[in-house]
Parts: C-alpha cells; structure tokens; sequence
C-alpha cells in the first residue's frame, strides 16, 4: 500500500466525506467545536504545527504572573480521541496538492481531504535588520517562545521589546514580571497608533513610564551586533546605541498564507487567504478561518472574529445558512495596569466626523469621542487611563444609540450630568459578549426559559466565558432582566434564610437565640450551608461570645474558626500569637524563636506588625499552642472575622516629635476588643503624631494623637479597595475616645452586612458620615448606653480561645488527622527554600515520589 | 454494599461536621448527621481541585436539596452522595459506603467517581 492509501484505510472514513484541518490554534479549535455537533458525519482529520492540542493564546502573559501552562489547554488529545477527531501534534503541513485532494506533513505523512479547512493563524513579523537573528532574539506568540524568553531572562538583567503596539507592551509587562529593567523600542512616533490616537498615545507613554519602563518612539534599529557591556548591541539609525541582555521582537503579525500561496489560492496583495462570505477561498472545496484569512481588505487579528468564522465554515459545510460579514474591533485592556479602550472609528476617519476630547494629565487620564457629522451617532472612542465607560460606549456605537444632546456629558469628569446607559435601554439585538456573540435576546431566552442563575446562563450560552471582558455587563443585563420578571434580586443570605444579616441579628436579638438549630426553626428551612452558618456564628459570637468549639457551633465555623488557624494551600495552618501594638519581649522572641525551630515553622514577619509561623500540621496546632500560652502568649485571631492588630508607632516615649504614649494606647485599644467577633475583619492603628508612622489612615480605626488628645478616623480600608480612612472627632480624651469606639464597633456590628469591611459599610449607609456622627457622638437613636453595655459585656467575657481548647479533652479531639490512626498526611510535603520549610509543587512532589 | 472496615467509634465523630478516617491507607471523610437518614456519609478526603486532603474539614450545607459539604480551601461544593461538584462538573470525589452499627461506623469499598466512570 502507498502511503497515502495507508493513512486512508488508517482513518477508517467509511463512507463519510473527509474533513482535514489545517492548525489546531484557537480558532481551528474552535471550528473543530462547531462540526462536533453538526448534522453531516465528516470523518475530521486535525493537524497542528505546535507539539500540543489548542490552549488559550490570549491569556499566554498570566504564565508569566504565576500561571501554569497547562491551564491554558483549551483541550485534549483524549477529548478528540473520544470525539472520534484524528489528531497529529507537531508535524506541520508543508503542501496541498490540490488536484489529488491531499495535504503532505513535514513528517511525509499524507491525508486526503474532501473539504479543507486552513486555520494556521499568523507568525510574528521580524524586520529584516540585521542581526536580528542572533542568540538572545525571541519572538513572542507561543507556548514554546515563552519558556524560551523564560530562560533566557533567568540570566538577563535588562531586555528590550521592539513594538510599541498591543502585543508589544503585553511583552513588555512580561519581561517586567520576570524581573528585567524593561525597555520598548517603537518605530513609529507613538505607542499603540493602530488603537489609539496620538494624544491618548501619549496620556498612555506617560503612564507606562511612570512604571520604570523606558520608552523609546521614532527609533528605527539599523543593525544588532555584539555590544560591549551586555551581549546585545542595538544600532538606531539616529546613532543612539542601546545595549541588551535579550530582545523580543513583537513588531506585528503575519497572515500564515504560505500553503495556500504556494497551492495557488487567491492571496491578497499584502498578505492573508482570500475568503468570501461563506469563508470558502478561491479554491471552494477549500476554506480558511481566523488570522490567516482576508475578508473584505482585512486581517481580523482578534479571537471574537475568529471563532465567528468558524462558526459561518461550520455553518457552510453542514448546510447551514451562517454568513461572515466583518467584525468589530472594539478591545479593552489592562496594559501594565493601565487601562486602555478602543471603540470603531477611533481615529476619526469617517467623513464628517466630530471629536470631544477630555485631557487629565495629571490623573493620566484621555477619553474622546467620534461623532457622526450630525451629532446623533456615537461612531468611535478612545480611552485611556479609565475604561469605566467602555461597555456603555461600545454599546451606543454598536446598536446606533441615540446620544444624548450634550455627547460631551458622557466623558465629562464627574460633577457634570452622568448618562450612564442602563440596561434597558440596550436593544435585543445589543451584543453583550463578543467573544462568543450573545445577544441580549439570548440571555433574555435563557431567562425566559427558566434559567435564572448566572452561572446557569453563562454555561447555557458560553456568554463571559472567553476573554471574561464582558463579565460585568452580563451581570448588570442578567439582574435588571430578572427584576424585570419580578424574580426578586434579593438581599437574602442564602436559601435558608429570608431575611439580611442585620435582620437576622436583629431577631436573633430580640428572639434571644442561641443556636443555630432553634434559628433554623424559628425563622429558616433546611439544614443551612456555608453562607448562613458562619454568618450565624458570628452573630452569636458577637451577643453571647461563646467558644466557638463548644458543642452548638462547632459545625458552623469555617475552617480558619473551627481550628483556631488559617489554612494553607496544601491544608497545613499558620499560628500567629498576638502582639499587642507590635510591642515583644527579647524572651517572648526567644521562645517564638524555640517553638519554630521545635516544629520546623516556616517564620515570616506579617504586614501586621507581628510573627507568623506557617506549616503547623492539625495535630501539632494544640501543641504549639500549649508552649505558646506557658510563655504568656494568646491566640491572635488571625483566623476569624475579628479583631486583628492595632499598628502602633514609638511614640512619645522615644521619638522626639511624639505627642502622646501612642504604644499605651495601642495597647489599651488592642486588649478592650481582641476577640471581638464582627461581619469583616476589623484593623486599627495609633500613631503619635501627625508623621502617621502607623498609617492609622488605612485602618478601619485610626488614632492620631495631637497635643491635646486623640484624633479619631474611622472606616478606613488597605487591601482590594483602599480608602483614606475620615475624620470623625477631634482632640479627644482617652476616655471619649474609647467610648465613642465601643459604640462605633457595636453599631457596624449590628448593621452591616456579612463580610463587608467598615469602609464599604459607611458607603453604603444612609445619611453616611454626619449620620454615624449623630448616632455615636450625639447619640441620636438613644442607643449609646445599650452598645457600649454589649461591648463590655463582649469585653468582660473574653477568655483566650487557644487557652481553652488546650485545656480541654473533648476539644482537642477535634485537632487529630485522623480519629483512627496516629499517621501523618503524606499529602504534605515540604521542600527546603532560602534555608526554612515551603509546601512542595505538585512536580516537586512528582518527583520526590519517583525518587522515593 | 458491605461496609467490613471499621473506621472509628460512633464517638469519635463530630455531630453535624466532619472527621477523617484512614482505610487501607486512603482518606475518608466522614460526615454525621444525627438527624438525617442515613446518618453518616462518607467521601474522599482529598479535593482535587485544591490538591490537598481536606475535605472533612468543610461545613456541611444543602443546595437546593442536595447535601454537601464545601471545601474549605476554595469553597467548592462536593455532594454527600454523589460525589459531585457543583461547580464544575468534570470534577467528582468518590463515594464510599458507610454504616453505623452496635456503635461501630463501618466503611466499604468506594464507588468509582462519577468522571471515572463515564469515561
Ligand atoms: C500574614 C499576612 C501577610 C504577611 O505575610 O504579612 C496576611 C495574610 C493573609 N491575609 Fe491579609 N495578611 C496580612 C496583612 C494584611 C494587610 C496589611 C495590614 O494589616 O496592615 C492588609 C491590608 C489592610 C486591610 O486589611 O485593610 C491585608 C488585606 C487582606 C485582605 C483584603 C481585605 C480587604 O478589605 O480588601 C484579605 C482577604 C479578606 O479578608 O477577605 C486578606 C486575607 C489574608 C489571608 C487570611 C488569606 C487566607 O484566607 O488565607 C492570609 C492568611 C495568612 C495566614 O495564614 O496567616 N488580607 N492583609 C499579614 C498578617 C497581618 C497580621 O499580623 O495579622
Ligand atoms: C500574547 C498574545 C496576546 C493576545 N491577546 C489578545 C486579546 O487580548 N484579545 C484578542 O482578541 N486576541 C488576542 N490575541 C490574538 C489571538 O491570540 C489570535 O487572534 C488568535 O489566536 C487567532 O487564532 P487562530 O487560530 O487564527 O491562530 P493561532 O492561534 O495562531 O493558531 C494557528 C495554529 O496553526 C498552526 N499552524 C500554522 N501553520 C501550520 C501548518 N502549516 N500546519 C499545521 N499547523 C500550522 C500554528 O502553529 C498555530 O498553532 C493575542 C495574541 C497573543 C500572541
Ligand atoms: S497579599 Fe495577603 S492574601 Fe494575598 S497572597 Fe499575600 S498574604 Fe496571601
Ligand atoms: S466578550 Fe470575551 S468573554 Fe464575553
């Protein structure tokens, strides 16, 4: 037999028209999806240049912020094995020989096709400069690149990118994660001139450099050749020299039409296989989709167009009636943490067409709109620095929105009329995610039909399930859609519950309840679940301040709580001992020093100001414990929803400027409310003057002291979403000041909502600041005297958590591995790093075990 | 379904939460619900989407009336019964007999998870 009989009879097609794919990338993926479910039986053959199945390239950078490859696969040499898809990695086609209907691999392999599909996507442009393929130059479009740039970094101090465009600041983000002083080399006088305009350019240029990236435009690289202090010397052609570790070339992107050019099929002038509206080339037994296609003049080097490709050849082969009739561009993206929009016409190059520009410098903020001449029509956009309004923008271009008779008030900086566009008025036809092309009628099927969870919607209709761009904008239709069919948005906790943590506290409360059980009896159904019974415990925690091991609540807690420690990543916990206002003893250092070393801890300083001690296994937690107590330590709630650390500076005792003992303070705060169990984690700080060493400004609740007293913030937030933290009194005694905390404390306690932090809680509370001033200061609700009685109750009764649960049998059964056997987990593994302990990788721990 | 190890004490376990029990040298976790019949349910240890053996370690809740118990890890939800995740379903825990008798609580073999078996 010869071999292409051979491949023939291998692929046992009996019967059914052959089907070859050319290029398993995102889109020949995507294509291969759609024929799976088709009516006509093709007998599909995939054939893939790279050495694996299709992976998402889109997302390649996040390798490079810590994730693993592997997450990128879009699929599996199993999935197509199952699916009945004939599939060959690695072995790229080098001809089609189009009289014998064949396709011939690199590898001679031959298959024959009744329909062929080229899917091979585009290879990165090198400009012919020479030098250019020297050691230490990368492209950057592959798995494969990525590992290649990887190791190369790993020795290099600085690299260099040249292009200025999209992909070429994704690589330069890259380089920048991998640690290398960063430089971008563009030819034209702006970053990013195919997006974005040169004013939004430059807001854009000003903003990446701010990063420490060094900017280089109007640059033209003559020639690299060795330089003299790094490997790299790169010659531009107004004489400057810069020398480099690595380069990456990401200067643009070439069709992949070498197969086809050379079967002579229909190219374009510059490039890209000729496709009509069905995506059939010139030759119509053969198509093409994605990046190596030319519709209309065009390359659509974006997934969204792609996969709409894919879905018309699908449609063309199985009879369907699909047609490709162009696509939007529109992108939005974080570059570098800069955000930067591009909506159609952004460089206003329709007839007529009028312009509103807003400039920020200093907030390095641009947005512009494009006009239609008669002002009704938004036709393009640009923005950089805020892309808050993209979604709203994209939909007026794209559905022909009417605009408003002041454009200008869209992009005008607060203060102006806001015309944000709900989501009503978008059209059914509006699309709402691009990347797989739902409409708002679609989801408003799914909802018609049923389907009311967004999660549910998002697998019914894939919506959100691409780029993720559209995430928000799903969200907002899906609830607005829902309220509209009176399928009530409702703030209940959960399914168990009817009512809001505030007023579940409140009945709670005033039922005098006590568990968990007679809540559910009371006023829920069910059994209860991972929302409402650590809500309910902390309620009860907060009115009663019960252990949180005694019996009744002891299934309630989330794991941190029911174990008295945070659980890490591979199910080992962490200890952290207070240390009230970050004050320690040399002994106490010596002893937390012994216990470490005892039970191999991994020791870090926390952002807190005090110790953590990480790789505890569950039953060494009881026995740390008990040497940490003997020592005069206590537990440090790092684990619940409660009182962490009150951050202190020096103070008066030491520092020269000190206006107040703002350590005493600290401490005197940090012992009245440790344990205090509360919606959100509660943070506090003491500064002793007005420098805010502590940065009291940043915590839920800050002291400052002045001459005279105490000045009090309150609602301050780090973390996710900072907020400078308000000034709520002046000059306070410490008396007052303690007081007007209680109450403040109590009343958040009472009110807020389940896990919502102090700062999101005054936000959302009606009447806001002077509100909570009338309440706390001028006790406007006669309820000062009952809060600050709550607190000193929750005050008085405070008992070490940890002191109790050591000291108790029944309690310290819950801290064994296994109730059965005194074995360990030999899940956990650890593997020695910059001298102490660290959890093992999953290849760490593969390759520990062959060892073993 | 004969359950002929025995795993701990009706004692050892925790009303209305988990424990883990080591069988042959794999983890279960052993769930118990006093109320419910049957009383006592049993999984895999392991999450396998946090790769950690921690399972026993999670609130038990019901779903839409499915019992379940979150992982404590990422917060997925696992079936009692099935074994199932809720959130994605290509990912299943195996399912493993279990009965209390005379005091004794008494495991079996597992069942293959619901991914092995419908591949
Ligand atoms: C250990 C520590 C990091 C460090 O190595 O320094 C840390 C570690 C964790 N933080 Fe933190 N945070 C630590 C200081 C901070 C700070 C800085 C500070 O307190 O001054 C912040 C920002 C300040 C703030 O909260 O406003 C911070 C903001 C967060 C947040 C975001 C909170 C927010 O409102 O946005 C979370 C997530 C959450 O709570 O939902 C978080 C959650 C966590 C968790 C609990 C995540 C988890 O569930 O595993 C980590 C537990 C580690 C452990 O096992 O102990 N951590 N975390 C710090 C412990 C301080 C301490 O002694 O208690
Ligand atoms: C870093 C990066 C970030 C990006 N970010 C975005 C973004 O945010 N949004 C967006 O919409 N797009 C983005 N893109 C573009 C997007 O990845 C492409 O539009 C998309 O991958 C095109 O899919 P494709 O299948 O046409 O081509 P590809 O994904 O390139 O796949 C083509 C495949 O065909 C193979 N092939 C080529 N020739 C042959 C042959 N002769 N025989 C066999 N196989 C062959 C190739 O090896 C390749 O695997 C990004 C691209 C990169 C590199
Ligand atoms: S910032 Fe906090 S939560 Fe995030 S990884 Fe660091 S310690 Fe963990
Ligand atoms: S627009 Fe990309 S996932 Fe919806």
């Amino acid at each position: 037999m010869t071999a292409l009989e051979n491949s023939l009879a291998a692929s046992g097609t009996a019967g059914r028209p052959r089907l070859v794919v050319v290029g398993n990338g995102m889109v020949g993926h995507h294509f291969v999806e759609q024929m799976l479910g088709a009516a006509v039986p093709f007998a599909i053959t995939v054939i893939g240049a790279e050495p694996r199945p299709a992976y998402d390239r889109v997302h390649l950078s996040e390798v490079f912020a810590g994730r693993a490859p592997a997450e990128l696969a879009l699929t599996t040499r199993e999935f197509y094995q199952e699916a009945g898809v004939e599939a060959h990695f690695g072995d790229p086609v080098v001809s089609i020989d189009r009289e014998a209907r064949t396709v011939t691999t690199q590898g001679g392999r031959r298959f024959g096709y009744d329909k062929l599909v080229l899917a091979t996507g585009s290879f990165p442009f090198v400009p012919p400069v020479p030098g250019a393929d020297s050691n230490g130059c990368f492209t950057y479009r592959t798995i494969d690149d990525l590992g290649e740039i990887r190791a190369a970094a790993a020795k290099a101090r600085r690299g260099v990118v040249v292009g200025g465009g999209l992909l070429g600041l994704e690589a330069a983000n890259a380089l920048r994660n991998l640690g290398l002083e960063t430089h971008v080399v563009e030819f034209a006088p702006q970053l990013m001139g195919v997006q974005v305009d040169p004013e939004g350019g430059a807001i854009l240029r000003s903003q990446i450099e701010a990063l420490g990236i060094s900017i280089h435009t109007g640059k033209n690289t003559q020639r690299i050749v060795a330089g003299e202090e790094l490997p790299l010397a790169m010659h531009f052609a107004d004489g400057e020299v810069l020398e480099t570790d690595l380069i990456v070339f990401s200067a643009g992107v070439r069709p992949d039409d070498k197969l086809a050019r050379d079967a002579d099929i229909k190219i374009g002038e510059r490039g890209g296989i000729v496709i009509d509206y069905r995506c059939r080339t010139s030759d119509s037994d053969i198509y093409a989709v994605g990046e190596c296609a030319l519709w209309g003049g065009k390359i659509f080097g974006l997934v969204a167009p792609g996969y709409q490709m894919a879905k018309v050849a699908a449609s063309a082969l199985t009879g369907g009636d699909l047609s490709f009739h162009g696509a939007d561009m529109s992108t939005k993206l974080k570059l570098l943490g800069v955000d930067v929009g591009s909506i159609g016409d952004s460089h206003a190059r329709s007839e007529g067409a009028l312009c509103y520009r807003v400039v920020d410098e200093r907030a390095g903020i641009y947005k512009k709109l494009v006009v239609s001449a008669d002002g009704e029509r938004l036709l393009g956009a640009v923005l950089v620095g805020d892309n808050a309004l993209y979604d709203t923008l994209l939909q007026y271009c794209l559905n022909g929105i009417k605009l408003p008779a002041q454009p200008l008030s869209l992009i005008a900086p607060s203060g102006g009329e806001v015309v944000a566009l709900g989501p009503d008025s978008l059209p059914e036809t509006a699309t709402i995610c691009s990347c797989h092309n739902v409409s708002k009628g679609d989801i408003c099927c799914q909802i018609d039909s049923g389907v009311t969870a967004l999660s549910d919607i998002k697998s019914a209709t894939k919506a959100s399930t691409g780029c993720g761009g559209c995430a928000a904008l799903l969200k907002t239709v899906v609830d607005s859609e829902l309220a509209k069919r009176g399928v009530a948005v409702n703030n209940h906790l959960c399914e168990h519950f009817a009512y809001s943590r505030q007023e579940l506290f409140h009945l709670i409360k005033v039922g005098g309840i006590h568990t968990f059980e007679e809540l559910v009896a009371r006023h829920g159904q069910g059994l209860g679940c991972d929302i409402c019974k650590p809500t309910a415990a902390s309620i009860f925690a907060s009115l009663d301040n019960e252990h949180v091991l005694d019996k009744p609540h002891v299934g309630l807690q989330d794991t941190n709580d029911t174990f008295l420690a945070n659980m890490q990543k591979d199910g080992t916990y962490s200890v952290v001992p207070r240390i009230a206002g970050g004050e320690i003893t040399a002994d106490k250092l010596i002893v937390l020093g012994q216990v470490a070393k005892k039970y191999n801890l991994y020791t870090k300083i926390t952002g807190g100001q005090r110790i953590d001690l990480f790789g505890a296994r569950l039953n060494e937690l009881p026995l740390i414990w008990e040497e940490l107590i003997a020592a005069g330590f206590e537990t440090g709630h790092a684990y619940g929803k409660s009182v962490r650390t009150v951050k202190s500076c020096v103070g008066s005792t030491w520092c020269r400027y000190g206006q107040q003992d703002s350590v005493s303070m600290a401490l005197r705060i940090e012992h009245r409310y440790k344990g205090l169990r509360s919606p959100h984690k509660l943070k506090f700080a003491v500064s002793g003057c007005t420098r805010e060493c502590a940065e009291a400004q940043s915590k839920d609740i800050g002291v400052i002291a002045t001459d005279k007293g105490w000045n009090l913030y309150v609602c301050g937030n780090g973390g996710m979403r900072p907020r400078h933290a308000d000034l709520f009194a002046t000059d306070l005694d410490d008396d007052t000041l303690i007081r007007y905390i209680d109450r403040l404390l109590m009343f958040y306690i009472r009110t807020a909502d389940r896990l919502q932090r102090t700062s999101v809680w005054l936000e959302n509370l009606e009447g806001g600041l002077d509100y909570l001033r009338s309440v706390v200061i001028d006790d406007s609700l006669g309820l000062g005297a009952e809060l600050e009685a709550q607190m000193e109750h929750v005050v008085s009764t405070y008992v070490c958590e940890w002191k109790v649960a050591v000291e108790d049998p029944e309690k310290r059964k819950r801290f064994r591995q296994f109730v059965n056997s005194d074995a360990e987990d030999q899940q956990v593994v650890f593997v020695t790093d910059r001298e102490q302990i660290r959890p093992a990788t999953p290849a760490e721990k593969r390759e520990l075990a062959t060892v073993a | 379904m004969s359950c002929d190890f025995i795993a701990c004490h009706v004692t050892d376990l925790v009303e209305y939460s988990g424990v883990c029990a080591l069988v042959n040298g794999q983890q279960v976790a052993l769930f118990y619900l006093p109320m419910r019949n049957p009383k006592i349910y049993a999984i895999d240890n392991f999450d396998p989407i946090g790769a950690a053996n921690v399972l026993s370690r999670g609130i038990i809740g019901e779903l839409r009336g499915e019992l379940v118990v979150a992982s404590p890890l990422y917060k997925q939800h696992f079936s009692l019964t099935t074994g199932r995740c809720l959130e994605d379903e290509t990912v299943a825990v195996r399912v493993w007999p279990a009965e209390i008798s005379n005091g004794l609580v008494r495991v079996g073999h597992p069942q293959q998870s619901l991914i092995e078996s419908a591949a």
